[in-house]
């Protein structure tokens, strides 16, 4: 996982509450068994509408995307967050996040700035009265700036910290090998286990 | 103080506890389906780890597959493909599967309780939000990403962090004819999307004790779709005696063991929650939801609302959105909306309970002619259930289009869809954009709704077609 300080690009807004990941990736994508080429598959439904903010040429590069809230609700689809990473973003800025999909974006780098809602309509008028408009994301001080607004994002100080250092959870799990090996030891003998009994 | 049972269930899974970083939980059972596992299994190899204890972890076939002509090989390529990548998957790191045709073949979240695999007191994961319906044992049972399957799959732990605990008071006792998926829609609909969110909810009171546990299944699988991180019901009598015998339930002296543990597990009576909801279970209807999130659901008694009762712009925006997606006009009454399909199935009411409850409204009445209905168990042996007890018969004597066992028509990944622009009733849990099928508009209903109203052809409860 690379690791994340401070980041800037152009933002998009997307002026939709309860944004489920059945909208960031339809089903029909998650029969793949890959981990990567799943762009096509981001929006796939809303973008058949010309109409679609992320359609207009202004946006083509976005990669930050200011979203309403309760962005990522429905299914735990990691897959959703694949999907808007290869798109090309690299930070959620929305006032609520559905659990699963922000612990999964934490697993993979894609960050998920949590601004007041208030925050949100700031962005989306600056965005909006000047599309192509740049955010810069600073993970260190949890700082979301667009020209002239300075916002402060929440974040846990320990996704923050794993999201700074670039560091892989399983490694950090694996630290507690010997605690593993002794909460197995104790564990009741009446805990089931899948192997076939007769 | 007291503890919740969340958090004695939390406490009891601790395998290291740091300053600063969340508490590491062992995991006791682990359910993994085609879908969200691939990647996970590719991470294992490419990083040379093993699977740290197989004999926790059980695989099913489901999503992808088809609920027609399962003797043949699967026509898509792509679900063929992932359906191959998962059983090569099993072999490799030697892990139990319920492949198509096999008699213990399901929907994960059916399997597990059917086997007596999900016990109380248990910690469970799967890739797969609707892990939640586990709760419906006492244990804390959560949707993961595949990132994580990996780590489970790698660690059999994962780094959690607290949750908030909220108490769902469900007092009182349902009318005839209300069921637990009325009460679990009427509490999305009061608490919103994302209302749970961070809390693990405790659904209890008069109401929820009555439940069996199919109908408590059907309730905490809906906990996430008030975007909490579980749902849980303390365990009791009504859940050892579905336990007991069970192929996985403990035996002999174990069960004697395994009962008294799981008697703790209650909360205590000093316990506080962060938050509390009351709901009085007799003032209930039958709900059906009009738009296209769970939350948006109402009684059937009611009409299509208008954006101009919404309490912000967003909601505004949301119904107005909702309202052109799903074709629908601001005030027409529920009961008038005519359907084209009706689904029954899904981990959310694809059990026996749930086919006899369909089954019972059906008997000796005929399915509309304008409307297609499909009834797919949950289980290869949920359908072997339903055809010792004559389902099949009076589902097929209705007209119904009687299937096979799987996820179907739920989430649009096999070939039972919900064409472009076609309205369905659906016992599932799901009314995205697009959730059944690209185009699909879904109204989620309980089995004896989605059966009143093919019926009908229109919207309705089985008190409608008294008379």
């Amino acid at each position: 996982m690379d690791k994340f300080t401070t980041f800037t690009g152009v933002a998009a807004p997307l002026r939709r509450s309860n944004v489920d990941t059945d909208q960031i990736v339809p089903a029909e994508y998650l029969k793949r068994v890959t981990r990567s080429g799943f762009a096509d598959g981001c929006f796939a439904s809303w973008r058949k509408d010309p109409g679609f903010v992320l359609n207009q040429p202004v946006f083509a590069n976005a990669q930050v995307l200011v979203a309403g809230p309760d962005f990522g609700t429905g299914s735990s689809r990691e897959h959703a967050v694949w999907a808007l990473q290869d798109f090309g973003f690299r930070t959620i800025i929305s006032s609520r996040f559905a659990d699963i999909f922000r612990g999964n974006s934490a697993k993979t780098g894609l960050l998920t700035a949590l601004v007041e809602q208030d925050g949100v309509e700031q962005l989306w008028k600056l965005i909006e009265a000047n599309p192509g408009v740049s955010i810069s994301v600073d993970l260190e001080h949890k700082l979301v700036r667009c020209e002239t607004v300075t916002l402060p994002f929440e974040i846990d100080e320990y996704t923050r910290w794993r999201l700074m250092e670039g560091l892989d959870d399983i490694g950090l799990s694996l630290r507690h090998a010997d605690a593993i090996d002794a909460f197995e030891a104790a564990r009741p003998s009446f805990k089931p286990t899948t192997s076939a009994r007769a | 103080m007291g503890r919740t049972l969340a958090e004695k269930l939390w406490n009891d899974h601790v395998v290291a506890r740091a300053d600063g970083e969340p508490d590491l939980l062992f995991i006791d059972l682990h359910l993994v389906h085609e879908v969200t596992s691939p990647q996970a299994f590719d991470g294992l190899r490419a990083a040379g780890r093993r699977v740290r204890r197989p004999d926790l972890t059980l695989i099913t076939e489901d999503h992808n597959i088809p609920t027609l002509d399962i003797d043949k090989p699967i026509a898509d390529p792509i679900s063929a493909e992932q359906v191959r990548v998962v059983r090569r998957n099993a072999q490799e790191f030697g892990i139990r599967i319920f492949s198509m045709g096999d008699l213990e073949n399901g929907i994960v979240h059916v399997v597990g309780p059917q086997l007596g695999l999900t016990q109380p007191g248990m910690t469970v994961v799967c890739g797969d939000s609707h892990t939640s319906t586990h709760g419906a044992f006492g244990a804390l049972a959560f949707g993961i990403g595949t990132s994580e399957v990996e780590h489970v799959l790698a660690t059999q732990t994962l780094p959690l962090k607290p949750f908030k605990t909220m108490a769902i008071n469900v007092d009182g006792e349902l009318a005839p004819g209300v069921t637990a998926k009325d009460i679990v829609l009427a509490i999305i609909a009061k608490i919103g999307t994302g209302g749970g969110q961070g809390y693990v909810l405790e659904f209890r009171g008069a109401a929820i004790r009555a439940l069996s546990m199919e109908g408590r299944m059907t309730i905490c699988n809906m906990s996430i779709e008030a975007g909490a991180r579980a749902g849980m019901i303390a365990p009791d009598e009504t859940t050892f005696e579905y336990l007991k015998g069970r192929p996985h339930a403990p035996q002999g002296a174990d069960w004697d063991a395994a009962l008294a543990y799981w008697r703790t597990l209650v909360t205590d009576a000093d316990a506080s929650f962060d938050a509390e909801v009351h709901i009085d279970a007799a003032s209930l209807s039958p709900y059906v939801t009009w738009g296209t999130n769970p939350g948006q659901g109402l009684p059937l008694s009611a009409n299509v609302p208008s954006p101009a009762d919404a309490k912000d712009d967003n909601d505004k925006a949301a119904i107005a959105r909702a309202l052109e997606y799903m074709g629908l006009t601001a005030g027409t009454p529920l009961r008038d909306i005519p359907v084209d399909m009706v689904f029954v199935g899904s981990c959310t009411n694809g059990r026996i309970e749930d086919l006899r409850a369909a089954a019972e409204v059906l008997k000796g009445r005929k399915v509309a002619d304008s409307v297609h209905m499909l009834v797919v168990p949950g289980s290869v042996k949920v359908r072997q259930q339903a055809i010792a007890e004559g389902l099949d018969r009076i589902f097929m004597d209705a007209g119904v289009d009687w299937r096979f066992a799987g996820c179907s028509m739920c989430l649009a990944m096999n070939p039972d869809k919900v064409p472009s622009g076609k309205r369905a009733a659906s016992t599932s849990n799901r009314n995205f954009e697009g959730r059944q099928g690209p185009g699909s508009r879904t109204h989620l209903v309980s089995p004896q709704v989605a059966a009143a109203t093919a019926v009908v052809g229109r919207l309705a409860s089985p008190a409608d077609l008294e008379g």
